[in-house]
């Protein structure tokens, strides 16, 4: 376990994605099967362990530790694995530690009722780090910023091969790939089944700027929506024994099939590969990505959410049909292959995305900014902004310059004001990084302010120091992790809040949602009192809803 | 005498109204009585301060000379009497010079400890438990979570780094009064006998220990030396340098971190660490702990930190406990995770 908690610990620290891949590539040398394998199948999210989840942690802790001072340590800490790790006592008695490859297959051999004790017998012999790596281990949220695209990458590094060539075995593999590993280190052949479904690298575009236009002709361009949802990539095929498979990605290569048994259900048949965004459709209307969230980061679907929340493709794009590799050919054509294809294929889950219709850079900064009327209609809410695609662009890996540009809308802005403070998780635990905010409103006793929102990003590493500050000199009240901060007409902290739009929304007391809300800066130089009120926000409500871009 | 007629918070700090003096006061006052020279509790501008004489020769590297008008020589285990009531310097172990404060008066005895740890330290003198009827305690690292690790394991792991790395120079980011002393010591302890490299910011502060006969070895600035040269060396500097402009004179450093903030990941990740030093001059949670069980007070006030949690403690094992939310300390050295401002303090730690 020491090797792999180590590398761990290294990767959680290692910003860069180069020393990334030489930790990764130097751990896959060292360590020894089937160490390795369980530890790549760890970060390509190949392991599960059914028996052990957060609330049992939880439980095993408290049955060690002061309930009062766990939960100030959790609320400090800001992760449960580190928490636990910290708190843990280990028995000094206790020489050996557990490797990899132990902690792996004895959870695979425990019982339900069996896995507690054994996880406290483990813990019982590791140290800090070691404890930390088998709790993210087991819990399945290593974060630590490794894709399964780049343990891969660091992989067919070893071996000197291409990244896609890895991609392409990768399916018929089982933990922990011991004939990969010979295979990578030339001491076998190559494993024998090739991936009907591979995943391949998306291409991906750069943010456009004012000065870009200038320099671009309309008439080289198409342009589409950048809907918003997530960027997806289904690939399927059938084997060398003719059975097919069909598998959809996320955008960093990692399989998420098991989350959308709806989708690879309706697209079945597909013999090839398509790049497009993943959505949720009700009544023929794509719905917010507040909707779509209820769906993500699961490894399983209730029936209830499959029907309360129907996920929906809509393509962009087409990189290989029937074993044919399309990405070398000019963007016009892969698109008119793309629009044959989905109307063969036939599925309800799965459409076209629209092109825009537009002459020059102007009329397409009209429809950007009002996308109903130029052809979005009732999904106008889901629009992001445009896509901006060279007509003859190949679709090259990674984020190639000159062929492909985003351009997003303008977000909507108010100034609101500070009303309650959280301490953050991950990379901001221990500051107060999540704010609720605020606008005034009429209320029974004269002005007051109603939250309208929460935004936990958008400020700077130093504007974090400086209003974590302000929080803790400015608190009024506490209630658990959470402090109510000064607010009042005179005193009190001003945000000007970016965000994309709004929703009538019942669970908020203001009756209305921000869609993607951000701090845009941070306004020391106005005071509460000139902040905004609860009925511009109603006005900008009405008036996106005229546009048709009212959500429901 | 009820204590809190002994000692009692104020906006200013701790005041002692029979004696009319002040103990590590933020504000200006007329008699203050001062634990240790960091920032947040030695301030200039008192017309008169009693301190360890070590103290003293701190807060005039750091102010120059004028700091008070009058400066009183504490000596620990000598009580100095004002208007009756006893003040009694003893050793905290914080950083060179560091006291507690043991205030007495008609059979009540109040313990200020100031900032204190219980780990080894080869710069200043140990923590000494004085039996008390109040102890007043800091909580900086005031929750389970942080339980510091054998420094020589840490120390190790900066060397062990080092051999790793030879072409990397390691930049150690560490607070300018005592943990860079102490860093520099520990190495000494370590066997490493290359010169260690400072930032400019240190230099003041590491002749006075040398002078006050702690061996630091050989100690040169970095700006006396081609960058080239510092390949595989050791450089200590103010935390705020790490990501400074300064520290890109350096061929990819390995930068570092001393502090017991880096017990927890997210902490050195916001710093940009990459080699987080879990070395601390604070009491961890179990020395905390253990040192309230062993002055035995009947009443713990805590000034700063993460009072909660040890209030807590302490209700569950039958001691009356309050936090005193004193304002303006943890803002230097390790009290506050995200401040370090020593090098912004005035005059006199600016490269020479």
């Amino acid at each position: 376990m020491k090797p792999f908690a180590d590398l761990l610990d290294r990767l959680a620290y290692e910003p860069r994605r180069n020393a990334k891949l030489a930790l990764l590539r130097d751990y896959f040398v060292r360590a020894p099967d089937p160490d390795r394998g369980y530890a790549l199948a760890a970060m390509t999210d190949a392991l599960s362990f059914p028996h052990l989840k957060p609330a049992l942690i939880r439980q095993l802790i408290l049955e060690r530790v002061d309930p009062v001072l766990f939960g100030l340590s959790y609320d400090y800490v800001g992760d449960l694995s580190e928490t636990v790790a910290l708190l843990w006592r280990r028995d000094a008695a206790i020489a050996e530690t557990p490797t990899l490859a132990f902690v792996v297959e004895s959870f695979a051999n425990a019982s339900k009722s069996d896995a507690p004790a054994l996880l406290a017998r483990m813990l019982d012999a590791l140290d800090e780090t070691g404890r930390w790596a088998l709790l993210k281990l087991v819990t399945g949220a290593l974060r630590i910023g490794v894709s399964a695209r780049l343990a891969k990458t660091a992989l067919a590094q070893v071996g000197e091969v291409a990244p896609d060539e890895v991609e392409h075995v990768w399916h018929a593999l089982q933990p922990p790939y011991a004939d990969l590993f010979a295979w990578i280190e030339k001491r076998g052949p190559r494993p024998e089944s090739r991936d009907p479904a591979p995943f391949r690298p998306p291409m991906l575009a750069h943010a456009i700027e004012d000065a870009d236009f200038d320099k671009l002709d309309a008439k080289d361009f198409v342009a589409e929506w950048k809907w918003d949802g997530i960027r997806v990539q289904v690939s399927g095929g059938a084997s060398a024994s003719g059975r097919q498979t069909v598998r959809l990605y996320s955008r960093t290569g990692d399989e998420i099939s098991g989350a959308f048994p709806d989708l690879v259900e309706s697209v079945g048949a597909l013999d090839g590969a398509l790049d497009g965004e993943l959505i949720v459709m009700r009544e023929g209307r794509v719905q917010s990505f507040n909707i779509l969230q209820q769906r993500l980061n699961r490894k399983t679907v209730t029936p209830k959410m499959l029907l309360d929340y129907p996920a929906h493709i809509r393509a962009y794009d087409l990189l290989a049909e029937g074993g044919e590799d399309l990405r070398a050919l000019p963007f016009h054509t892969r698109r008119a292959r793309l629009e044959a294809f989905i109307a063969r294929l036939d599925s309800p889950r799965l459409d076209l995305s629209p092109l825009i219709a537009f002459e020059t850079w102007e009329q397409l900064r009209a429809a950007r900014s009002d996308p109903a009327p130029a052809g979005a209609g009732d999904d106008a809410a889901a629009v992001e902004g445009c896509m901006i695609k060279r007509v003859d662009s190949p679709y090259l890996p990674g984020r190639p310059k000159g062929y492909w540009w985003k351009w997003k809308r303008d977000p909507f802005a108010v100034d609101a004001v500070l009303m309650y403070a959280q301490r953050g998780h991950g990379k901001r635990s221990s500051y107060y990084s999540d704010y609720t905010f605020g606008v005034w409103r009429a209320g029974d006793k004269g002005e007051e302010l109603t939250p309208v929102g929460k935004a936990y990003f958008g400020f700077t590493d130093e504007e974090l120091i400086q209003i974590d500050r302000f929080v803790r000199r400015e608190t009024i009240n506490r209630f658990g992790p959470v402090r109510e901060v000064a607010h009042e007409p005179d005193k009190g902290l001003v945000f000007e809040v970016a965000f994309e739009g709004l929703q009538r929304s019942a669970r908020h007391k203001s009756g209305l949602a921000m869609r993607f809300p951000r701090i845009a800066r941070i306004r020391w130089d106005k005071r509460p009192r000139d902040a905004d009120r609860l009925e511009t926000l109603e006005r900008m409500l009405a008036a996106s809803d005229l546009a048709g871009a009212g959500n429901g | 005498m009820r204590a809190s007629d002994l000692l009692t918070p104020a906006p200013q700090g701790l005041y002692c109204p029979p004696a009319d003096v002040w103990i590590d006061p933020v504000r200006p006052v007329a008699r203050a009585l001062i634990t240790h020279g960091h920032s947040d509790h030695a301030r200039a501008g008192h017309g008169a301060v009693l301190a360890t004489e070590e103290t003293l020769g701190i807060m005039a590297v750091r102010y120059g000379p004028d700091f008070t008008r009058r400066a009183e020589v504490a000596r620990f285990g000598e009580p100095v009497i004002v208007n009756g009531v006893s003040f009694l310097f003893a050793p905290a172990g914080h950083v060179l010079g560091s006291a507690q404060i043991a205030v007495e008066s008609e059979g009540t005895r109040i313990v200020v400890s100031g900032d204190y740890k219980r780990a080894r330290d080869p710069t200043c003198a140990p923590f000494e438990p004085l039996a008390c009827d109040v102890f007043i305690t800091e909580a900086t690292f005031g929750l389970p979570v942080f339980r510091h690790p054998p420094m020589e394991g840490e120390i190790a792991k900066l060397l062990s780094s080092v051999s790793l790395f030879p072409d990397r120079t390691h930049v150690v980011g560490a607070y300018a009064l005592g943990k860079a002393q102490r860093m520099a010591a520990l190495l000494r302890a370590a066997g490493y006998d290359r010169p260690i490299y400072i930032h400019g910011a240190l230099d003041r502060l590491m002749a006075f220990y040398a002078a006050h006969g702690v061996d630091l070895g050989e100690i040169r600035l970095v700006s006396s030396q081609a960058k080239k040269d510092l390949r595989g060396e050791i450089v200590l500097c103010p935390p705020g340098a790490i990501q400074d402009l300064w520290s890109r004179r350096f061929a990819d450093p390995v930068t570092a971190f001393a502090s017991g903030w880096m017990r927890v990941r997210a902490r050195a990740r916001q710093r940009g660490v990459e080699l987080p030093l879990i070395v601390s001059d604070h009491v961890d949670w179990d020395d905390l702990c253990a040192t309230i069980r062993e002055v035995a007070a009947a009443e713990v006030w805590v000034t700063h930190g993460q009072e909660d949690a040890i209030c807590h403690w302490c209700a569950a094992q039958g001691i009356a406990a309050r936090p005193l939310r004193l304002v303006g300390y943890g803002d230097e050295g390790e009290a506050e995770p995200d401040a370090a401002p020593e090098e912004r303090t005035p005059g006199a730690e600016q490269p020479r």
